[in-house]
C-alpha cells in the first residue's frame, strides 16, 4: 500500500504534464474566451425595472415571448464606451424596427435615470442587475457587450465592447441579418 | 565588448555547473574526498561568472547599449534611472538570468556556511543543485540569450512596460525568486537524501534555515506584488486570483507546510517520507509558476513575452527535474521508517491538521488555475475561466479550521498534550473572542456571517499567540524583570513564531475588513460632482495636464472633506506614455489605519468629453487594508528572528541530547 502511494506523486506530476503539453500547441490561443452561451437557451434570470423608469424590468420570458429575435445589451451609466454606442442602438431600434432590451449593469438606478434622460431611452424593456449577478450567468467579462437572441430564446451571437465605428457596425448588422431580424439586402 | 563578456562568462557557467553535476556526487560514491570538496569551489565559481554575466547586462542597460536587443525592447534613455537598472530583470531573458544568478548564489551560501552539513550529503545536494543550474543555463543560453546584438543600432529603445516602472515593482521580482529559487536548495537536500536513502533528524536540521529563508523572501515577495497591484492597477484590489498570482502562492503554502513538518521530522523523527515530498512539491511549485508565467499556457494580466518553443523547453526541464524527483521517491520513500509515535491530540497532530489543511488548500489552488485547461483539453476545445468566486468559497473556509488550530498549536506538547490543560489556558481567549465577534456584529450588523466569523477567529489567533507567549515568560506572574530576563533567554525561534502568528492575525483584520466592508463607486464626474462615500465628501474639481520625465499625465484633484471639516486633496493620474503608447493608471491613496480613501482616474468620457473636463472615476474606501502589509511585514520579521536563532546555525547535537525532553517546544 505504501508503495502503491509512493508512485502517487509521479502518476498525478504525469498526468498534467500531458495536459501541458497538449496546451503548448501553438495554434492555441488562451486568450480567446468565446461565449459558452452561443446556440444555448439564455440563461434563467429575472430583473427588476430601474426604479424612477417607466420601462419594465427583464426576465428570461420576454425573450422567448418576444415577436422576432431580440438584441440585449448590457450597458451601465459610468460605461463610457455605451455613451458612444448608445446613438448606434437608439437607431437600430428607433429606425430600423428592432427590439432592444437593456441590462443596466452595477449602476446605480438614480446615474442611470439621469443617463437616459439625458441621452434618450432605446430600450423597450431594461433590467436592474445592481449586484452583478444577472452579469455573471451571462458570464459578460465587462460593459458594454451585445446579444442577439432567437425568438425561442436561444442565444444567436456575442459582441464583446462597443458597437461602434464602420467595422464594428457591419459585423453586428451582418449579425443581425442571419439571425433574420434585418433584410438581406442592402447593408 | 561588455555584452560578449557576459555571455562568454555565462558559457564558462555552464562548463563549471556541468563539472559539479558530475564531480562531488561520484566523488561521493567512491568516498573521495577531494572531489567531493571540489563542489566549493566550482560553486563559488558559478557566482562570480554568472555575476559578471548580470553586471554585464546591467552595464548595457545603464548605458542604454541599443545595439543589444534586450536593452532595445525594455529600455529608452529617458528612463531614470532607477528603473534602467531594474529594467535589466523587467524582461523574460534577464529575470531568468537573475534566476539562475540567485541558484548559483544559494549554491554558493551552501557551499561555504553550510560546515555543519556531512560532507557526503553536502557533495550531492550541491551537485544536484548544479543539475537545475545546467537545465536553466542552458534555457538561457540556447533559447533566450539576453545579449543578442542587433544591427544596425535603433537610435532609442522601446521603453519598459510603464506599468514596471514602479519602486515596489522593480524590487518584486528580485524577491520573489530568492523565495522560489531558495526553495531549490532544500530540494537538492531532498533529493540527496533521497539518493542516500536516508532521512533523519540532522537532515531537518539543516533543511529548516534555508526553508524559513526562502520562505521569507516569498511572503516579502508576494506582499510586495500585492501592495504593487493595489496601488498601481487601479482596480482598488490586492489580490485577484489571478493564475500567475496563484502560482506564486502555491509554492508560499506547500513551503509553510513544509516548514512545520520539518520541525517534526527535526524533533521527533516523525513524518519523514512527507517532509521529503513537500520539499521536492514546494520547489516543483515554483518551477511550474516558471512555466506557466512564460509559456502562455494559461491567460493572465502578467503578460512575459511568449514563446512555445520555450515553453517545450521548460516543460522538458519539468519532466526531468520533477519527474526524476518523483520517480526516486516512489522509489526509495517506501523504505523510509517513520518513528515517533503520537497522540492525536500533542502537537505532531496540530502540526498535522497544518499541513493537511495547508496540502489540500494548494490543491485546491493548483485545481482552480489549471482546471480551465483541463477543460479545455478534456470537452474538445470550449473554454471556461474560474474566477475569485470559486477560490473565495473553496479557499476561505478551509482556512477557518486553520487558524482555530494556529491558536491552539503553541499550547500543546510534543508526543500527548492533556485537552483539559489547554482548554484552560485558552478559555479566556475564547471568550474573548466570540464575545469579540458578538459585540461587532451587533455593532455592524451588515455583511455576511463569515466576515464576523473570520474577525472572531483573528481575534482568536492574536490572543492565543500572546497568551502562549505570555505564558512561556511568564509575564504577570514573576516580577516583570525576571519576565524580561526569561523574555532573553527565550529561543529567537520562540519569539519569531509568535511574531508570524501573530503578524497573520493581523493581516486577517486587513483581509476580512477591506473586502467584507469595502465600499465602492464608479461614475461619471465632471468638475463640480460630489460624491459622497463611507462618511466622505468628495468633489472632483477638474483635471490639468502634468508632465513627467518620460510621460504626460492628466491629474484629477478631489478635495475630500469629513462633517464639513477639510481631510486632505487627493490627485489621482492618467499617465501615458509615448514612446510605449500605453497608459497606466496613478491611484491617489489617502492612507490611514482605519482604512484607505482610494481615488483613480479612467479614461475621459469621450474625446468631446475629456474636452469639457468629464472623467470615469472610480472611489473605494477599503476598510483595514493597511493591516495585510502590517501583518506582512510581522509575517517578515518573525521569519527572519527565528531564523537568527542559534540553534539554527550551530551544528545539529548529537542524538542524546535531542532526545532530552526539557528542551521547550516552539
Amino acid at each position: 500500500m505504501v508503495r502503491f502511494l509512493a508512485f502517487a506523486p509521479l502518476v498525478i506530476a504525469a498526468a498534467f504534464g500531458g495536459f501541458f503539453l497538449w496546451g503548448l500547441d501553438g495554434d492555441r490561443d488562451p486568450n480567446a474566451i468565446p461565449s459558452v452561451l452561443i446556440s444555448k437557451p439564455a440563461p434563467e434570470f429575472a430583473l427588476e425595472p430601474v426604479p424612477g423608469l417607466d420601462t419594465p424590468g427583464l426576465a428570461r420570458a420576454d425573450l422567448a415571448g418576444a415577436k422576432g429575435p431580440t438584441i440585449v445589451n448590457v450597458f451601465a451609466s459610468w460605461c463610457v464606451p455605451c455613451r458612444a454606442e448608445h446613438a448606434v442602438l437608439t437607431a437600430l431600434a428607433e429606425t430600423e424596427g428592432q427590439t432592444l432590451f437593456g441590462i443596466n449593469y452595477k449602476d446605480k438606478p438614480a446615474d442611470a435615470v439621469r443617463w437616459l434622460n439625458e441621452l434618450g431611452n432605446p430600450y423597450e424593456r431594461i433590467g436592474s442587475d445592481q449586484t452583478g449577478r444577472a452579469g455573471i450567468e451571462w458570464g459578460i467579462s465587462g460593459v458594454p457587450e451585445t446579444f442577439i437572441i432567437a425568438p425561442d430564446g436561444t442565444v444567436l451571437y456575442r459582441y464583446v465592447g462597443p458597437v461602434v465605428g464602420d467595422n464594428a457596425v457591419a459585423t453586428f448588422r451582418a449579425a443581425l441579418r442571419q439571425a433574420g431580424s434585418l433584410p438581406v439586402d442592402g447593408g | 565588448m561588455i555584452p560578449e563578456i557576459g555571455h562568454f562568462a555565462l558559457v564558462l557557467a555552464l562548463a563549471l555547473a556541468i563539472v559539479q553535476s558530475v564531480l562531488p556526487i561520484w566523488g561521493a560514491a567512491r568516498n573521495d574526498v577531494v572531489w567531493m570538496q571540489s563542489a566549493v569551489w566550482s560553486s563559488i565559481g558559478q557566482v562570480a561568472l554568472t555575476g559578471v554575466a548580470f553586471a554585464a547586462l546591467m552595464t548595457s542597460f545603464i548605458q542604454s547599449d541599443f545595439t543589444v536587443v534586450n536593452v532595445v525592447e525594455n529600455s529608452h534613455s529617458l528612463k531614470p534611472m532607477l528603473f534602467k537598472i531594474s529594467g535589466t530583470w523587467g524582461s523574460h531573458e534577464g529575470s531568468l538570468l537573475l534566476w539562475v544568478l540567485i541558484l548559483a548564489v544559494f549554491g554558493a551560501l551552501v557551499a561555504t556556511f553550510a560546515s555543519n552539513v556531512a560532507v557526503h550529503t553536502k557533495a550531492r545536494t550541491l551537485s544536484v543543485q548544479a543539475w537545475i543550474t545546467v537545465g536553466f543555463l542552458s534555457f538561457l543560453l540556447l533559447t533566450s540569450n539576453p545579449f543578442d546584438r542587433v544591427y544596425p543600432a535603433p537610435p532609442d529603445g522601446q521603453d519598459l512596460n510603464p506599468l514596471l516602472q514602479d519602486v515596489g515593482l522593480a524590487m518584486h521580482p528580485p524577491l520573489l525568486y530568492l523565495g522560489y529559487v531558495g526553495f531549490s536548495i532544500v530540494f537538492s537536500f531532498a533529493v540527496a537524501a533521497l539518493i542516500e536513502g536516508r532521512v533523519d533528524a540532522a537532515w531537518a536540521r539543516w533543511v529548516r534555515p534555508w526553508t524559513l529563508a526562502a520562505w521569507v523572501f516569498l511572503t516579502a515577495g508576494i506582499a510586495l506584488g500585492s501592495w504593487w497591484a493595489y496601488y498601481e492597477l487601479g482596480w482598488g484590489g490586492w489580490w485577484f486570483w489571478d493564475p500567475v498570482e496563484n502560482v506564486s502562492f502555491m509554492p508560499w503554502l506547500m513551503g509553510t507546510a513544509l516548514l512545520h513538518s520539518a520541525i517534526v521530522t527535526e524533533k521527533r523523527g516523525a513524518f519523514k517520507s512527507w517532509t521529503i515530498l513537500l520539499a521536492v512539491l514546494t520547489f516543483s511549485l515554483s518551477l511550474l509558476g516558471t512555466f506557466i508565467v512564460r509559456s502562455g499556457l494559461l491567460t493572465s494580466v502578467h503578460a512575459f513575452a511568449v514563446d512555445p518553443e520555450r515553453g517545450l523547453y521548460i516543460l522538458a526541464l519539468l519532466a526531468v527535474s520533477i519527474g526524476g524527483s518523483f520517480a526516486l521517491y516512489a522509489w526509495r520513500a517506501p523504505s523510509m521508517e517513520g518513528g515517533g509515535l503520537f497522540r492525536p491530540v500533542s502537537r505532531e497532530g496540530g502540526l498535522l491538521v497544518n499541513n493537511l489543511i495547508l496540502a489540500a488548500a494548494t490543491g485546491v489552488v493548483l485545481f482552480g488555475t489549471l482546471y480551465p485547461l483541463i477543460y479545455e483539453a478534456l470537452s474538445g476545445g470550449q473554454k471556461l475561466s474560474v474566477g475569485p468566486p470559486f477560490f473565495n468559497a473553496a479557499f476561505i473556509p478551509m482556512m477557518l479550521p486553520l487558524v482555530f488550530v494556529m491558536g491552539l498549536g503553541p499550547f500543546l506538547s510534543w508526543k500527548r498534550a492533556s485537552s483539559r490543560h489547554v482548554a484552560l489556558q485558552v478559555r479566556y481567549v475564547g471568550l474573548l473572542a466570540i464575545g469579540f465577534g458578538f459585540v461587532l456584529w451587533y455593532a455592524l450588523r451588515g455583511g455576511p456571517v463569515l466576515g464576523y466569523v473570520s474577525l472572531a477567529l483573528a481575534v482568536w489567533l492574536l490572543g492565543a499567540t500572546l497568551r502562549e507567549w505570555a505564558f512561556r515568560i511568564q509575564l504577570f506572574k514573576v516580577p516583570f524583570r525576571d519576565a524580561m530576563r526569561r523574555a532573553r533567554s527565550l529561543p529567537r525561534a520562540a519569539h519569531g513564531m509568535a511574531l508570524a502568528h501573530a503578524g497573520l492575525a493581523v493581516a486577517i483584520f486587513g483581509f476580512v475588513g477591506s473586502s467584507v466592508w469595502k465600499s465602492e463607486q464608479i461614475l461619471f464626474v465632471t468638475p463640480g460632482t460630489e460624491i459622497t462615500i463611507a462618511g466622505f465628501d468628495v468633489t472632483f474639481t477638474g483635471a490639468e495636464k502634468v508632465r513627467g520625465p518620460n510621460y504626460i499625465a492628466d491629474r484629477g484633484a478631489l478635495e475630500v472633506r469629513r462633517g464639513g471639516a477639510e481631510v486632505t486633496t487627493l490627485f489621482p493620474e492618467r499617465r501615458f506614455y509615448p514612446v510605449a503608447q500605453s497608459n497606466t493608471t496613478e491611484s491617489a491613496i489617502r492612507s490611514t489605519l482605519a482604512g484607505d480613501l482610494y481615488a483613480s482616474l479612467a479614461e475621459p468620457a469621450s474625446d468631446q468629453a475629456g474636452a469639457n473636463g468629464a472623467w470615469t472615476l472610480r472611489i473605494l474606501y477599503e476598510p483595514l487594508v493597511n493591516f495585510i502589509w502590517i501583518g506582512s511585514v510581522l509575517l517578515v520579521i518573525g521569519g527572519l528572528v527565528s531564523l537568527s536563532d542559534r540553534r539554527l546555525r550551530v551544528g545539529a547535537p548529537g542524538r542524546r541530547m535531542q532526545r532530552a525532553p526539557t528542551v521547550p517546544a516552539e
